[in-house]
């Protein structure tokens, strides 16, 4: 049998690989950064430690904080348009898939597809259709007769970020809908029929009985578009380019983070900058998390059947 | 909802599924049957299907003579499948841990990497930059492969612990009494998670082929793009040559998507278990 001293070298042999390569990897560099965010070089050659100076920069001083707040502004819209349409159209197509009808696998299957390609490979195809040299859009549009409406979308400040943000809900409509069948299937039949045979229609049994017994899935859902959506990046990159056009219209925390840390053309890499708009976003997701493990994930009752 | 009487509420739904299909797969269509039209065609005819006289592979050829597309798929390929060995490894010996054994860490090793569920790793990529110019790993496979593993072990840690907690533990401890060492406890044990290790295949494996942060940062190096980078890099310079165009998204296009067909059960699996729980 075990004595306690071996099953002790047991234990770290089974967690060291996962524990060191995360750490040294994941947790590190975190921390890293943040000690970064707290130093600076700009007053003399050497690194400094100044306190939360960076961060008063970036929030107060003309140069930083206007790309920041607009960089800011653009992810809560950003955000929003995905909860206001990417979720409730992800929950429309579970609840249609949740009626069991024929072929509901391939309708799954097909609706997924945008899901897993590469956010560079669907920022272009749609750079290519509303590419008004090609023409795509323009014929759509016309075809169900709003030809009117069509212009090129992505090239002017007004429209920019909203037809970004609406091309990737195109792409991540699949994990809501996914998320909130699987909810869905797992409510019993028979609290439905026994609805039914009470008198309840369609309407009234989707917004009394299954709405409330798949909010642990909103909440899932709504923090899992949160921490995505104020970590995005790759989609304004692919489309816009880092600069994150037409004049910073599209640009959002990733992509001000990019060019911070990283320098692009004329702008000079900044790891202290950088590091301070890593902290910043770190503290934007947190809260976020926070509000939803103890604002929501705590309030609902999970319910076994 | 479920037994519909009326067949008016089928038809509806099929109607609206339907919809929603083609506004999923009509813009992945219409990249993918272009890229063998010519030219011509594919500005005046871009809803046709390639005939044979429009058939061309024009858009292929170019990619071939002028960017290294098997090697950066060969790269995608390495990046991915080691990190997916790692994870596995790494994941599943940690999770027999916690799962296995009481110790006095166990709920705070348990939640410490479950940090990385939330916290996105991206947040520290200047850390990370700095780590690997130290360690010299700029510019190869090793960067990518090493922050992939570290990104990908808490989920997998997170659902393998979950499924082992459910397998009777009287099952461990009949394998102890005859005699069995801890290690092969351990890789008896492997084979009894199968579905959750195909769940995290699956739901790993997607991030990583597709992710264009990290290559760009780490690894931009000609001989180090992967697909996704490399794709990134020609687009934007042959963005006028819709041949050319067309056909690199294809290309990058259909690896992920043959994959998905062949997982897309596991995929679905993982999605759900690693949020429902």
């Amino acid at each position: 049998m075990l004595n306690r001293r071996n099953l002790r070298i047991h234990i770290w042999v089974f967690l060291a690989p996962a524990v060191l390569i995360y750490t040294a990897f994941m947790i590190y560099p975190l921390l890293d950064s943040l000690w970064l965010s707290v130093n600076n070089s700009a007053s003399s050659v050497a690194q400094s430690f100044v306190g939360f100076q960076n961060y008063f920069t970036l929030l107060m001083r003309e140069q930083w904080s206007r790309p920041f707040w607009n960089a800011f502004r653009n992810n809560i819209l950003f955000f929003v348009i995905h909860m206001v349409v990417q979720n409730p159209v992800g929950l429309f197509l579970a609840a249609l898939l949740n009626m069991r009808i024929r072929g509901s696998w391939i309708y799954r299957t097909a609706i997924f597809v945008p899901t897993i390609l590469s956010v560079v490979i669907v920022g272009f195809v749609w750079k290519l259709i509303l590419n008004p040299a090609w023409g795509i859009s323009r014929s759509l549009l016309q075809v169900i007769g709003l030809g009117a409406f069509d212009s090129p979308w992505l090239g002017l400040e007004s429209t920019a970020l909203v037809t970004l943000s609406l091309i990737s809900v195109w792409q991540n409509v699949g994990i809501p809908m996914l998320l909130f069948l699987a909810a869905l299937i797992r409510i019993p039949e028979e609290l439905i029929e026994a609805a039914r045979v009470d008198g309840a229609d369609t309407w009234k049994i989707f917004w009394r009985i299954q709405l409330p017994l798949i909010l642990p899935s909103v909440g899932i859902v709504s923090v899992l578009t949160f921490v995505g959506n104020f970590n995005a990046f790759e989609l304004i990159y692919a489309t816009q380019g880092a600069l994150a056009g037409p004049n910073f219209a599209s640009d959002i925390l990733g992509t001000f983070f990019f060019r911070t840390f990283f320098g692009y053309q004329l702008q000079p890499a900044d790891p202290y900058m950088g590091s301070t708009i890593a902290g910043i976003m770190l503290l934007i997701i947190l809260t976020g998390v926070i509000i939803y493990l103890y604002g929501w994930h705590r309030r609902i009752q999970q319910v076994r059947y | 909802m479920i037994h519909n009487s009326r067949p008016f509420k089928t038809i509806a739904a099929h109607t609206a599924l339907l919809l929603y299909s083609a506004l999923a797969l009509l813009p992945v269509l219409l990249i993918i049957f272009n890229s063998f039209k010519d030219r011509l065609s594919i500005f005046s005819q871009p809803y046709a299907f390639p005939t044979s006289e429009t058939f061309t592979l024009d858009g292929y050829r170019t990619l071939y003579t002028t960017a290294r597309f098997d090697l950066f798929f060969v790269n995608s390929f390495l990046v991915t499948a080691s990190s997916l060995v790692l994870i596995l490894f790494c994941s599943s010996m940690a999770a027999f841990a916690l799962a296995e054994y009481k110790f006095r860490l166990n709920a705070l090793t348990g939640l410490y990497l479950a940090i990385g569920i939330m916290v996105p790793i991206r947040l520290g990529t200047v850390g990370i930059l700095r780590i690997m110019v130290g360690l010299h790993l700029v510019n190869t496979l090793w960067s990518l492969i090493l922050v992939y593993t570290a990104q990908g072990i808490p989920l997998a840690v997170f659902i393998l612990t979950a499924f082992m907690r459910q397998l009777p533990k009287d099952l461990t401890d009949a394998a102890r009494i005859d005699g069995a060492n801890e290690y092969r406890i351990y890789l008896l044990i492997l084979p009894l998670v199968r579905p959750a290790i195909g769940s995290v295949l699956a739901i790993s494996m997607i991030p990583i082929w597709n992710d264009l942060w990290f290559p760009l940062i780490l690894s931009p190096g000609e001989a180090t793009k992967t697909l996704v980078l490399g794709a990134q890099a020609f687009l934007g310079e042959f963005v006028n040559d819709y041949n050319a165009v067309l056909a690199a998204l294809t290309l990058a296009i259909l690896p992920p998507v043959i994959l998905y067909l062949i997982f897309a059960r596991q995929l679905v699996r993982g999605i759900t278990a690693g949020a429902v729980k």
